[in-house]
């Protein structure tokens, strides 16, 4: 986190014509602390937020029935059946798993490449992780209908039936990657807490606002040596993480991948899976920021410059999904393999040929805007393109879920999918599970890293000529 | 500060305020040329020189990481191994019990999960936390320590420490508000 002069986005000297510093000139130690406990300190509760929390919490009350009802009745409640067996829910575990991708990619890849402007927008992406996660690991248990007889094949613990997963299958390498996703998310998420925790015990004027946020801080004091491990363990965690989250979707893709149906049985689908991730993950992140920066003014620590940044992202990871779907129609066309060839076609032009489309303009064509600049720097914009994407995304893994699924080899075992009132109910249920998440969270945690906003200013510099005289 | 030479509450140890990070890393290196080590330095972000300054160079967390990821890495192998070759071993298609390629992910999952917690535990165990109660909070001025002032704290424990003499050390440092610190 320590970075150099050269590396300091907040200087105007540094700055290209044109382009946003990181952080808006003026802030000292104080005002950033200030701005940033304001707002879950001392703000008064809004009308706004609690109407947005309303309404997500009336949706995670959608999906509690939802699964309800799944619990009482079974996966007849959905719309799957035989050849379509994965419907909805994997659709949306792979759609939700992806998004939390772009948070750990920022608190993680970034802060090694020493990228500092992710510092005013890791700490509420890595939120956005944690919840996209937990969105998605919905999904896989409700799946198996009965999660509660599911534990004995998806975790190996000692049972009376001496049973014990099979190690051989990408079902169980998922469980594996996602669970230890989830679970290193938390950790990176907590440490980068601990310090800023200790800011709100230091300033909560209620007693005990102080007392929970000084549990939370485990009594942090911000000694030397606790900063010099503290930072140790920050940068093994990012470097820990980085292999990881590379790995969850690639483990994800293997779910497909490894099976021999046309249309899943690809080896482009691990990097493209990752590409993809990270594309709808920036496009939540953009959805998540645009909003929160207007409305609590803080458009002085996330600039146009985390805006462009983030478009750019999306721009360059769009490309690349966009050259994964060229080459899987080059691949069935390449294979020679008349299942593969007409598995694209069918793709293409079949009974759900609107999906591929659909999944075309939204994630290649309408994103093809970000190349303009006046597309990146506008709040409006952006925010449609990334709803957009992420309605794109999500059709990404419709098309290759259901078009691949519906029809095989046999065509007498052909069949259609159609999603129940059920599957939709629980599908718009996550969406109120993870935005009721991040209302909460926006309200009760620093939803930017203070510490680490401290250190993009000027004057967290030592000034070395002065202090080496001694 | 002011001393009344009869004050009897156990001293924990003297703390000099600085609203900059350059002066209390100078006021640090003063105090470690002058021949103090039982000292702290406290900051509300990380400054690196700071630690260094303190004489405190090594942390032993990347070990501790070591051996955890390569804990991770060996139990998670021997699970499936263990699972798959003896415990309860499936024939799928022919293919060897100890298939190994097959456990490699799993393996790298688990070397992550055990690496990032021995990371965080390690972390907290080596920095003595959590620790409800600390000597240094009963400065009512430590409470910036966290917004935007920074601390040195020379303890009452060095050999060296001595009430006047090191009063009279820290007073010449440049620093915002020189403070007794109780127990």
């Amino acid at each position: 986190m320590q970075q150099g002069p050269d590396e300091k986005t907040v200087l105007k000297e540094r700055l290209l014509p044109g382009q946003s510093p990181v952080l808006t000139a003026g802030h000292t130690f104080g005002t950033i602390t200030d701005k940033i406990s304001w707002i879950v300190l001392r703000r008064p509760l809004t009308l706004g937020w609690v109407f947005g929390f309303a309404v997500a919490f009336g949706l995670l009350n959608l999906l509690m029935l939802a699964i309800g009802y799944l619990v009482f009745r079974g996966t007849g409640i959905w719309g799957i059946n035989i050849p379509v067996g994965w419907g909805f829910a994997i659709i949306n575990f792979v759609w939700w798993i992806g998004i939390g991708h772009a948070g750990t990619l920022i608190s993680a890849i970034l802060l090694l490449l020493k990228q500092n402007w992710r510092n005013s927008i890791n700490r509420f992406a890595e939120a956005m992780t944690l919840f996209a996660v937990a969105s998605a690991a919905i999904f896989p248990l409700i799946h198996t209908g009965r999660p509660w007889l599911a534990a004995y094949w998806l975790f190996p613990y000692p049972n009376t039936m001496g049973v014990w997963p099979q190690f051989r299958s990408p079902l169980i390498w998922d469980v594996f990657a996602v669970s230890t996703y989830g679970t290193i998310s938390a950790l990176f998420w907590y440490v980068g807490l601990i310090p800023d925790m200790a800011t709100f015990r230091d300033s909560a004027k209620n007693v005990w606002t102080r007392r929970i946020y000084g549990l939370l801080s485990m009594g942090w004091r911000g000694s030397a040596r606790h900063w010099k491990r503290y930072e140790s363990t920050y940068l093994l965690l990012a470097g820990m993480s980085t292999p990881l989250v590379l790995s969850v979707h690639t483990v994800v893709s293997f779910d497909f991948a490894i099976s021999v149906l046309p249309g899943w049985h690809a080896t482009i689908f691990p990097p493209y899976f990752v590409a993809g991730a990270i594309y709808s993950g920036f496009a939540m992140v953009l959805v998540l920021a645009i909003p929160i920066r207007h409305f609590y003014g803080l458009k002085d620590m996330i600039t146009e410059r985390h805006l462009d940044n983030a478009a750019k992202v999306m721009l360059a990871t769009g490309l690349i999904v966009g050259y994964g779907y060229l080459m899987e129609a080059f691949f069935a066309y390449y294979s020679a393999n008349g299942f593969e060839r007409f598995m694209y076609l069918n793709r293409a032009f079949g009974p759900y040929g609107w999906s591929f489309w659909t999944l075309i303009a939204t994630n290649i064509l309408i994103p093809q805007a970000l190349w303009l600049r006046k597309v990146r720097l506008s709040p409006p914009k952006l925010f449609l393109i990334s709803i957009v994407v992420l309605i794109g995304m999500w059709f990404e893994r419709f098309v290759i879920v259901v078009t691949s699924l519906h029809r095989d080899f046999l065509p007498s075992s052909w069949g259609t999918y159609v999603p129940t009132r059920w599957d939709i109910a629980t599908f718009v249920g996550t969406l109120g599970l993870f935005f009721s998440a991040m209302f909460l969270f926006i309200r009760i945690m620093p939803m930017i890293s203070i510490f680490e906003m401290r250190t993009l200013l000027p004057e967290a510099e030592v000034k070395e000529e002065v202090a080496a005289h001694d | 500060m002011t001393n009344h030479g009869t004050v009897e509450a156990p001293l924990y140890g003297l703390m000099a305020e600085f609203d900059n990070p350059t002066a209390v890393l100078e006021a640090t290196r003063r105090a470690y040329a002058a021949g103090y080590r039982r000292m702290d330095a406290y900051s509300p972000y990380p400054i690196e020189e700071l630690s260094d300054a303190l004489g405190f160079h090594k942390t032993r967390v990347p070990l501790v990481v070591l051996i955890g990821g390569l804990l991770g890495g060996l139990s998670g192998y021997l699970l499936q191994y263990w699972i798959s070759v003896i415990s309860y071993p499936l024939n799928v298609g022919g293919r060897p019990y100890h298939s190994w390629p097959a456990f490699i992910i799993v393996t790298f999952e688990m070397t992550i999960l055990f690496g990032g917690i021995s990371a965080v535990v390690g972390m907290l165990a080596l920095n003595g936390l959590p620790m409800p109660y600390h000597p240094v909070f009963n400065n009512p001025r430590f409470s910036s320590a966290s917004r935007d002032r920074f601390y040195l704290c020379i303890e009452a424990a060095d050999p060296q420490f001595d009430r006047e003499h090191t009063g009279s050390f820290m007073q010449s440092l440049n620093a915002v508000d020189v403070a007794e610190v109780v127990h």
